[in-house]
């Protein structure tokens, strides 16, 4: 009987760290006033709080350095976090206990939406860069009342196709426009033999996603009102044929066969080595993971090339971008002197200097989200190709960006998809679905 | 006792005296103050926290707020896709890994009884899987088990074998997991077994020779009756450990691929990593009550064939 008490147990703790969370919530404004008083010497000493990956550590410790460089009575402690799920999980307990640190950096977009910046974080409209900021990323971190809770952080970058620039040249392909010539280069491809068309990787679950999320530029060229109408739940990815397209592409993908053999297992890092060195041609990928090539595959950074997921119209050929996914936040309990330390903080990183530090960590690609802010000269043929996007005007933001309303399970529904369980349509249905809880979750009128 | 219940009886008149006398006793050997601590403890870690998710289960629930929505939390759970599969998943993965453990442990206690060279050191090989960090051994399965790197096909290779991928087939996946599971909670079956075959007199297999009872008449009419209270103990624990596994599904597959491989646990999992709290703790209490709904009964029949 010692298992059975222990899986009772199992449920009690959740319940209790739910309640204790709850119960530190009632009291975390009173609590954390007191925390600004420390540091009387004139010394203010805060954290940032970064995600944890080698490119998220190394860009957060290079602006850090600058930033005390540039404000010597200023010290800033780094602590990371996990991404994902988790990630946001310990983002949302850390608010609602008052455990959050000075400044941290999370996403905008939908899931700065399910933090409540309204009740939790301090508005930022007043500072004086809040005026130089790219227009979909000031868009798309805003809270439902309109002010402005976060500070730009990194490059804007694309949602696409990486592929191979060798294999495109010595097959004489050209960049697809179109969903059937995308699928026409993959056939040639595959009879030239040797190398796989399309890399998958679902050894990392969040990489399956990019056929839908990146399609999404597609979607609303051909359904301008998608975005407010899917908030509404008038429209649902099932019965709308442009968005339905995303999951018909996996589906379309690995029917023919295109998928690399160890798709299943695959890692994010086995995809960008196989796309840099030419053992796969295609890998549909966030334009940011090319900032870990040089590392998985010295030499090759130039090899890689960015295109747009195509749509069905050439002449409506353009890139979904997520602007920044990442934005600095400041807390609504943070007081005094940590206050005016983290807002000079997200000050700094909007400079040139903190831009500047920001890419010694993480090399851009995509331009910077704040107007003051210029690239170098030498950047890497993603940046080039996701730049290009941006200057002719064919950008536009992912869907997350314009409505809150994101299931968490879809990248297991596009494995589903992938590895043939279920279909497209079915899959789209279950989406439908797994929307329909953060939905109610958020309260959103339409939905009940 | 005895005799006050008799003064009881014999003086129906004045009965609230002898009553008095037995709490005063009973006060006097235990205090009722001892019970505080752990009344408290008790109290505060599991009452509280139960009640409160019974009372969190019926609302939508985001840390920050909540609002009473009814059982619309159940409903939406048991609508869930993953929740379809993962009931049926957590019955598969329990029935299978707990009949394993029954036979494998009954046939690896009998191996390590009998007068085999190495005996006390077999015992250990045995057993040693059950101290390994469940996430350790998940974490080394994966690695093994992968489809193209992995030791397994590899070696399967060699013999001509093209390996399926063990993890990577969503049809294959749970039946993998589940082979870890068994790997790794057989020595504790093991041991329980061992113990309850020990326990049994020497008479008895003595009486049944000296009758000219075969090996497997010895076996089917000595040993396994008389380790029914092992195999009670080995079905409850494995049972119950079965229907509320999570950690290793988690370090080998996170319930995929897609969600080939999700049980109930991981399902609430996910909910709750979501951000769907009162949804997640629905889906606790459901836990809860699968688990009370089939071991209750079992517990009580397995121990009611003790007796008898």
């Amino acid at each position: 009987m010692r298992f059975s008490r222990t899986g009772r147990r199992g449920i009690a703790l959740t319940a209790l760290a739910a309640a204790t969370t709850l119960f530190a919530a009632g009291c975390s404004a009173g609590s954390l006033g007191s925390a600004g008083g420390e540091g009387s010497a004139g010394a203010t000493t805060i954290t940032l709080l970064s995600g944890a990956t080698d490119t998220e550590v190394a860009s957060a410790k290079a602006v850090i350095e600058a930033f005390q460089a540039a404000n010597p009575n200023i010290t800033v402690k780094h602590d990371t976090r996990p991404g994902g799920s988790e990630g946001d999980n310990l983002v949302k307990t850390r608010l609602a206990t008052g455990e959050m640190a000075e400044v941290f950096i999370y996403n905008n977009g939908s899931l700065l939406q399910a933090i409540k910046p309204e009740q939790n974080l301090a508005p930022l409209d007043d500072q004086p860069w809040a005026g130089q900021l790219d227009e979909l990323f000031a868009a798309s971190s805003k809270g439902s009342d309109g002010k402005l809770y976060g500070g730009p952080y990194g490059t804007a970058f694309g949602g696409g196709v990486l592929y191979n620039i060798p294999v495109y040249k010595k097959l004489g392909l050209e960049v697809p426009k179109t969903w059937d010539e995308f699928m026409a280069n993959n056939k040639k491809i595959k009879e030239a033999g040797g190398v796989d068309p399309v890399e998958q990787t679902y050894g990392e679950t969040w990489t399956s996603q990019l056929f839908v999320l990146g399609d999404y530029y597609n979607v609303e060229a051909a359904v301008p009102n998608f975005a407010a109408d899917y908030t509404a739940n008038k429209v649902k990815y099932a019965t709308t044929p442009e968005a339905l397209a995303g999951f018909q592409h996996i589906q379309d993908v690995k029917d023919a066969g295109y998928f690399n053999k160890d798709f299943a297992s695959a890692k994010l890092n086995d995809g960008m080595k196989a796309v840099a060195t030419g053992a796969a041609a295609h890998y549909p990928q966030l334009g940011a993971s090319a900032a870990n090539t040089e590392n998985v595959a010295p030499g090759k950074s130039n090899d890689v090339g960015f295109f747009a997921l195509p749509g069905n119209d050439a002449a409506k050929n353009g890139m979904t971008v997520w602007p920044g996914t990442t934005a600095m936040y400041i807390p609504k309990s943070v007081e005094g002197d940590k206050l005016a330390a983290a807002k000079k903080l997200v000050e700094f990183a909007t400079t040139q200097q903190g831009c500047d530090a920001y890419i010694k960590g993480n090399p851009p690609q995509g331009p910077f989200l704040s107007k003051a802010c210029h690239l170098p000269s030498e950047i890497s043929q993603v940046a080039k190709d996701t730049q290009a996007y941006f200057e002719s005007g064919n950008a536009g933001p992912a869907l997350e960006f314009k409505s809150p309303v994101k299931g968490p399970a879809l990248e297991q529904i596009c494995i589903q998809v992938g590895t043939g369980q279920v279909d497209a349509k079915k899959g789209a249905e279950l989406y439908d679905q797994d929307v329909k809880k953060q939905a109610q979750q958020l309260g959103l009128p339409g939905w009940e | 006792m005895a005799s006050t219940v008799g003064t009881t009886e014999a003086t129906p008149s004045a009965p609230v005296v002898p009553k008095t006398t037995r709490r005063k006793e009973r006060k006097g050997t235990y205090p009722y103050w001892f019970y505080l601590p752990a009344t408290i403890i008790y109290t505060i870690f599991f009452l509280v926290p139960t009640f409160a998710s019974f009372y969190f289960s019926f609302t939508r629930w985001d840390l920050f707020t909540s609002t009473w929505i009814g059982l619309k939390n159940y409903q939406t759970f048991f609508a869930e896709q993953a929740l379809i599969t993962g009931l049926g998943n957590t019955l598969i993965y329990a029935v299978i890994t707990s009949g394993l453990k029954v036979v494998l442990g009954m046939a690896l206690a009998l191996l390590l009884t009998s007068k085999i060279i190495a005996r006390g050191y077999l015992r250990s090989v045995v057993f040693f899987p059950v101290l390994v960090s469940t996430i350790g051994v998940g974490l080394t399965f994966t690695v093994l088990m992968n489809p193209e790197k992995g030791l397994i096909n590899n070696a399967l290779a060699v013999v001509g074998i093209d390996g399926p991928g063990w993890l990577t087939n969503p049809s294959l996946a749970l039946f993998s997991i589940a082979f870890v599971d068994v790997w790794k909670g057989v020595g504790l079956a093991t041991v329980i077994y061992i113990a309850g075959l020990v326990s049994i007199p020497q008479e008895y297999y003595e009486a049944a020779e000296v009758d000219g009872a075969s090996r497997w008449n010895i076996f089917r009419n000595i040993m396994l009756p008389l380790a029914r209270p092992a195999t009670a103990t080995v079905i409850t624990l494995s049972l119950i450990g079965g229907l509320r596994s999570f950690d290793l599904i988690w370090a080998m597959t996170k319930g995929g691929p897609g969600f080939a491989s999700d049980v109930i646990a991981s399902v609430i999992y996910k909910q709750y990593q979501a951000g769907f709290y009162g949804l997640s703790t629905a889906g606790s209490v459901v836990l809860f009550l699968v688990v009370t709904i089939i071991v209750v009964p079992l517990t009580w029949w397995l121990n009611r064939g003790e007796e008898s």
